[in-house]
């Protein structure tokens, strides 16, 4: 047995479930130089290492997490600013158990090595002691890029294109940008400070950011090349939320999950009345879905002060889409479950509240288009669950509001934009697009994946041609 | 920052108007469309339908009632101070179109958001017959700017200190009934209540009503459904699919109870700011 194999994965530190459950303070606490440098060291430093290809931006993992296991952090960041420029975030927030942590070598017999625990230790050394250099830009191109929208896919274009020596300015719909890494994510697993942080980082290479403003409002794509911009990528997120169309569905204390989130994170309702945004504060609270965002719900309705918070879901525990980590840390806080649970109508007060849920219990029949086995309603099976606060987070669909003011994108049925899968883009000339408005809801790491390909490509179009 | 450069108060000192530095939402805005203003960084989000614009100064003008918090921040800001954030032009402009005889029927603040819609309605050609009113006459708003967007303007006030003693609806109720067949559109702008029974006077001579409707809003690109309404049993976005919909079609029972959601949370908020502002 190899001598690295005998040292233990570093657990990362956590606030306890009794106490975190009452803040909206980071779960995990982050790892020490020490525990840094001793999960760097089980790294084997594969001569193929099969990390990297499960990584969607590449990022040369052994490289840095050399650096760690010598003490280097400095270089360890350098390395990774390589091909991540938001390698706070992606420490945090990436699904490491399908990418590359699910690829590592370790992992066949034991733990694999923390390896986005390590990204996230490194970027947060640097934000601390601000040591290294960000990477060299190239020589101005006089190329203009615009970007159309602030989250992940939008800010690794930027990032990718301004080291190549472009003129990027991205434009943010909101009044601060992220994206949903700012109004999606919660401060609880991903603090604000980082997004900002990670975007002042872009700033200080030159890229501009216009805030405030909603393109195919206030500038349509075709008004952009007007002013001069030779290629743009648009990645304005998924952005339309789902409702359940079903009788009671509007009244007050039912939110999408958009909306409770939206009005926790960006508008800071968790702190007001500091703060001017209200919040409905449920005392009795169920969540509608179980992937990642209805885990985020959830725990956010705890630390706003819910005595229960419940997760319905229509499937059962094999089927929840949401990571095991997330549905670890919600069931530790709390969180109860009740999975087979179908909602058919919402109850209310003579005041317009909603003050319970009437569902069916469920089975699981055939698979459907999914490849899931679909759940079917039990006969006569109904009942009631008290609550005041309902929060609906089944998904989202295609946010129509840019391409239906562009003309000439493709789009499916569905209303996603139609992308090639290998750059990026469209069906318009110059114009890109990736993450979420292409794939529907997916996850950082993907969209900032997609960012990746699209900048690649951008380059070549604003090198050689279309 | 959007700076204001220009600044009212009217009705006693509970409307104001703010003229503000916005040159790239001025060029785009059409009438019935809105902006979002945040005034400072803890400040909420709140949608206002744009009363004027003025491409030649690069200025957007809204008028608002104080009713809490947030309208009472924004009272506070005097010409040289400016809004953080304003975004906008957002949903969808009115359809303005040569139709013949048409009734534009004002409320309250309302008044401000039918102006440049009556103005328009004008332009195009159509006669304009405006219905406006208020409580008493000095609440009442903008009476010499409907006069000039109409070809007729009738006044009305709850306590018949100035016009017509009543409500809007009466005197549209008669405008109805006398020239029925003539009249091709109504535009009914005002509280919740006010557009109900315009919709339900309207709905009676079978005339089409457009009214304009202002729900709690959040982002204001239909990404959150905070704003969503019950039009002819479909759920519509105010900010994307709105903020002007079919009067005949639209649930406001459901409308006027989803804006009391937060009515408690905003009076505690609006009592912690008078406190600290006496």
């Amino acid at each position: 047995m190899a001598k690295n194999e005998k040292i233990q994965r570093q657990p990362m530190p956590e606030q306890a479930p009794l106490v975190r459950k009452n803040n909206f303070n980071e779960v995990p606490e982050g790892y020490t130089d020490e525990m840094a440098i001793q999960e760097a060291k089980r790294c084997m430093q594969c001569k193929k290492p099969a990390c990297v290809e499960g990584c969607p931006v590449g990022v040369d993992i052994p490289g840095f997490i050399k650096h760690v296991s010598n003490g280097d952090f400095t270089k360890a960041i350098s390395k990774l600013w390589e091909k991540n420029s938001l390698p706070a975030v992606c420490g945090r927030v990436c699904p490491q158990e399908n990418q590359c942590e699910g690829k590592c070598i370790l992992g066949k017999k034991g733990e694999p090595v923390a390896i986005g625990n390590l990204e996230r230790f490194v970027a947060d050394y640097e934000r601390k002691k601000q040591l290294a250099t960000r990477p060299a830009k190239a020589e101005p191109t006089g190329k203009k890029v615009a970007v159309v929208g602030s989250g992940p896919a939008g800010l690794t274009v930027a990032g990718d294109l301004v080291i190549k020596g472009h003129d990027v300015t991205i434009y943010e719909a909101f009044h601060k940008p992220g994206g949903v890494l700012v109004y999606g994510i919660p401060e609880f697993r991903l603090p604000k400070e980082i997004v900002f942080s990670e975007v002042a980082g872009l700033e200080e290479m030159g890229v501009k950011v216009q805030l405030n403003t909603v393109v195919g409002r206030i500038v349509t794509i075709d008004e952009l090349f007007e002013q001069g911009f030779d290629a743009i990528f648009i990645a304005v997120g998924a952005g339309l939320p789902t409702f359940l169309n079903i009788s009671g569905e509007n009244l007050i204390g039912i939110l999408s999950a958009n909306e409770y989130l939206t009005r926790t994170n960006l508008m800071k309702a968790y702190l007001f009345p500091e703060y001017d945004t209200p919040i409905v504060q449920g005392r009795k609270v169920i969540t509608i879905g179980a992937g990642n965002v209805a885990m985020d719900a959830a725990r956010t309705a705890l630390r706003l002060g819910a005595e229960q918070s419940t997760i319905v879901y229509r499937r059962s525990r094999e089927e929840v889409p949401a990571r095991q980590a997330e549905v670890h840390h919600a069931e530790q806080e709390g969180v109860e479950f009740h999975f087979l649970t179908g909602p058919t109508k919402f109850l209310g007060s003579d005041k317009g509240r909603v003050i319970g849920m009437e569902g069916l219990k469920m089975e699981l029949g055939e698979p459907d288009a999914s490849g899931r086995r679909r759940p079917v309603p039990i006969k006569n099976s109904e009942f009631e669950l008290e609550c005041d606060l309902a929060i609906i987070a089944v998904g989202a669909g295609a946010n129509p509001l840019l391409t239906q003011s562009t003309d000439g994108l493709t789009l499916n049925k569905w209303g996603y934009i139609t992308a090639d899968p290998e750059t990026g883009k469209t069906s318009k000339k110059g114009v890109w697009a990736g993450g979420d408005i292409v794939t529907g809801s997916a996850t950082v790491i993907l969209a900032m994946g997609a960012g990746r390909q699209a900048a690649d490509s951008i380059h070549k179009y604003l090198t050689w041609g279309w | 920052m959007f700076k204001i450069i220009n600044r009212e108060e009217m009705a006693e000192g509970t409307v104001i108007l703010n003229e503000i530095e916005a040159p790239l939402i001025a060029e785009k805005a059409r009438p019935g469309q809105f902006v979002i203003l945040k005034a400072n960084e803890t400040g909420e989000r709140i949608p206002l339908t744009m009363a004027d614009t003025n491409t030649e100064k690069g200025t957007i003008t809204i008028i608002y009632m104080v009713v809490g918090k947030s309208t009472a921040l924004f009272k506070t800001l005097k010409v040289g101070d400016a809004y953080q954030d304003v975004i906008g032009p957002l949903g969808k402009p009115t359809h303005l179109e040569k139709l013949g005889d048409v009734i534009c029927v004002g409320g309250g603040t309302g008044i401000a958001v039918l102006h440049p819609i009556a103005r328009g309605l004008k332009q195009v050609g159509n006669h304009v017959t405006a219905i406006i009113g208020s409580r008493n006459k000095d609440l009442l708003i903008l009476e010499d700017k409907m006069k000039a967007a109409s070809h007729e303007l009738h006044v009305c006030t709850d306590d018949g200190s100035y016009g017509h003693k009543g409500f809007v609806t009466d005197i549209l109720k008669k405008i109805l009934t006398e020239k029925k067949d003539q009249i091709k559109l109504v535009v009914g702008i005002g509280p919740v209540p006010m557009m109900k029974f315009v919709s339900l006077v309207t709905k009676e001579f079978n005339v089409k009503t457009l009214v304009s409707l202002n729900p709690i809003m959040i982002d204001g690109t239909g990404m959150c459904g905070g704003c969503r309404v019950s039009v002819g049993g479909k759920n519509k976005f105010a900010c994307v699919d709105g903020p002007e919909f079919d009067g005949h079609k639209v649930d406001f029972d459901e409308l006027s109870s989803r804006l009391q959601a937060y009515m408690e949370d905003e009076r505690q908020c609006y009592d912690n700011f008078c406190k600290v502002q006496d």
